[in-house]
């Protein structure tokens, strides 16, 4: 049973903070097949459409009859462990510095037999195993070996917890807690045991439901933060940005508009002011602390959420405005996920379909939500997930464009939402 | 008028004869911005970025670009701001005849029924009462109502809101029906957030003083400071809006004259 992770000292303050350093991060274009789906919180495989075979490591061709039609299909992960090792000694910095490091073999049910890093609680071989592909710190696709059942904290495990974004005994900022999903993300991390909830909140003379209730939370901290102000921004991340562990971006501007149907630019320039530029503005005044801080002890910092929409993907010409805001958004994600990578601290982009608010009236349910949002929201800190697509909507939506993005848009020109 | 005249006013503000009160607020990102049903088009709230600052985006020099609505801040209303005045002439900031950014200015005190009532309206009778002290209100002059709300330096007092919306001063339909056809004044000048009450979208007509001033060509001033440095009568107010082309109105500068020494 892993021993359950007990709330930090205080750092010491004369010790030098460890730089971040990452496992070695180096894949073919073949092999990160495997991060796309990990990053998605999946585990997959090749398979042989021809020979039906199910390989490990990937290649370019079938291991067993050098077919390249092989295509990426989801794995169970069950199997056996087969044997177990002990690293005692690295090389690689990131592991000399975490030794010892257990791994192991396990056969999978499915076929091949992988290398993986052994969970604290897995038993001695021979045992069943269920096999996970985790993003490391290099947010590069690695196996991680878990019991076949639930073991007591299992998420503290010390190796697990070098893969995930646990907000347990973190220092968390959502950045804007006046929305229904800020209200509800705030709740839902300070359930999953967060040391502290900033929680930026503009305009204080606008009062808003719900807002009076988060001041009950123990751990929230009421912060004047205004994303479309650089000077609130700059401030408010001088005052508290080096004890940032998880910042949850939650702003958002949304409005209901095409082209056609709103007058001007005011409107669009509003939403890529909250959801475009004020990215920017977090990322340029909060990024640089916590990059120094990837290896803080055990409560370092560790990620960055940001609350994107599955209308980044493709336009939804009814909300056509926001979904142009929010597909720059998520571009403008990818570089901050680029320059936070040797850091280790993980950028983790959450694109819901329609929320359940006053902004989406008058769409037809299946709505998610503010409070299933904020669960895949702190499921995917604590899985290691970097793309969440949560609901019924997203999900759908994500299918239909992984398989054929013209199609999509077609489809949402035509108004099949 | 000789040149004589003007020598002796720019010798007069030297020798502090004339004191000059600022009774604008400071441009500043925390400033609160009008409220609008959030479906509505939004006056911007003032926003400021750096361009340089002695760095490599500009070695020597420090400067800004900033961003602010025509109504953001210590701010001027030109007639074309409201439907009622929308097809006047000379309607915008770009077109106000300037020789009307200078005026006479008359303050009317309501600081103590505001503090007790942060609805209040200011009536004819108020008016006329304040009249019998301090004489008739002369024509072509601005009235300026004091509330000394803009000592409400916490933007939540200043905005005041609760589930029903604003709940700031300003004066009745009949009290702005007076002043334009019975005392031809230039405009109106408040302390808060618009000329109009924080509730005066359920008067009759909603936002009076905008509709009866603008429609009669004149002019509104708001979130002036300050107010409680000028007397009653006998001051002077300066306040030329910028020059925007068909500007409906203006964040400004507004100096107030006011004899001394």
């Amino acid at each position: 049973m892993t021993a359950p992770l007990l709330r930090p000292k205080r750092k010491n303050p004369v010790l030098r903070t460890r730089l971040p350093t990452l496992p070695p991060a180096i894949r073919s274009r073949v092999a990160l097949g495997l991060t796309a789906a990990a990053a998605r919180g999946s585990f997959e495989l090749q398979v042989c459409r021809d020979c039906a075979t199910v390989q490990y490591p990937p290649r370019e061709a079938c291991c067993a009859c050098l077919s390249d039609r092989l295509d990426w299909r989801v794995q169970n992960g069950a199997g056996e462990l087969i044997s177990e090792t002990l690293l005692r000694h690295s090389q690689e910095l990131f592991f000399r510095e975490r030794v010892p490091w257990r791994l192991g073999m396990v056969r999978l049910d499915c076929g091949p037999t992988v290398i993986a890093y052994l969970h604290g609680d897995c038993p001695a071989a021979p045992a069943r195993m269920r096999i996970r592909a985790c993003l490391d710190r290099a947010g590069q696709a690695v196996l991680v070996a878990l019991p076949e059942k639930e073991t007591p904290n299992m998420a503290d495990d010390r190796q697990l917890r070098e893969m995930t974004c646990d907000p347990k005994f973190r220092k968390v900022l959502v950045t804007d807690g006046k929305t229904a999903a800020g209200q509800a993300v705030v709740e839902a991390v300070a359930a999953a045991g967060a040391d502290l909830i900033w929680v930026g909140h503009a305009e204080p003379w606008k009062k808003l439901p719900g807002f009076d209730r988060l001041k009950a939370i123990p751990q929230v901290a009421l912060l004047p933060l205004d994303v479309t102000n650089s000077r609130s921004v700059k401030e408010i991340a001088g005052e508290i940005g080096g004890r940032v562990d998880i910042l949850i971006n939650t702003a958002d501007h949304h409005r209901n508009f095409g082209i056609a149907s709103r007058h001007g630019v005011e409107t669009a320039r509003a939403e890529m002011e909250t959801n475009y530029l004020a990215l920017l503005r977090l990322a340029q005044e909060f990024a640089p602390a916590m990059r120094a801080r990837g290896a803080d002890g055990q409560s370092s910092a560790v990620a960055w959420v940001n609350l994107l929409s599955i209308f980044a993907l493709s336009n939804f010409p009814p909300h056509g405005t926001y979904s142009a805001s929010k597909a720059a958004a998520l571009s403008l994600a990818q570089c901050l996920r680029a320059e936070m990578r040797a850091s280790g601290v993980r950028v983790v982009n959450v694109f819901p379909g329609p929320i359940d608010d006053e902004w989406n009236q008058q769409l037809l349910p299946p709505k998610l939500a503010p409070a299933a949002l904020a669960a895949a929201i702190v499921k995917a800190l604590q899985d290691g997930i970097e793309d969440v697509y949560p609901g019924d909507v997203a999900q759908e939506w994500l299918a239909r464009w992984r398989d054929n993005p013209k199609a999509l848009e077609r489809e949402l020109a035509a108004g099949a939402g | 008028m000789s040149a004589e005249t003007l020598l002796q006013l720019v010798n007069a503000f030297a020798a502090g004869r004339i004191r000059v009160v600022d009774l604008t607020q400071t441009l500043s990102p925390d400033f609160p911005q009008i409220v609008l049903p959030p479906e509505m088009g939004q006056c911007w709230p003032f926003r400021i970025e750096e361009v340089s600052r002695y760095d490599e985006r500009g070695p020597a020099w420090y400067w800004n670009n900033f961003s602010c609505g025509e109504h953001t801040g210590t701010h001027f209303d030109a007639p074309i701001h409201w439907i009622s005045g929308k097809d006047l002439p000379n309607n915008s900031t770009d077109t106000i005849p300037v020789e009307n950014f200078i005026a006479a200015a008359c303050v009317i005190d309501c600081s103590q029924e505001s503090a007790a009532d942060p609805d209040f309206l200011l009536t004819v009778d108020f008016i006329r009462d304040w009249e019998k002290r301090h004489g008739p209100i002369p024509r072509r002059s601005w009235v300026l109502m004091r509330t000394d709300w803009s000592k409400r330096t916490d933007p939540i007092a200043f905005q005041n809101f609760d589930e029903t919306g604003q709940h700031t001063p300003g004066p009745d339909a009949d009290a702005v029906k007076f002043l334009v056809n019975d005392r031809d004044v230039l405009g109106f000048g408040s302390e808060a957030i618009g000329t109009d009450a924080g509730q005066a979208y359920h008067l009759r007509p909603p936002y009076p003083c905008h509709y009866y001033m603008h429609g009669a060509g004149r002019y509104g001033l708001q979130c002036l400071a300050n107010l409680d440095l000028l007397p009653p009568t006998g001051s002077v107010i300066i306040c030329p809006p910028l020059k925007i082309k068909q500007g409906s109105g203006s964040p400004l500068r507004v100096l107030g004259l006011v004899p001394g020494g």
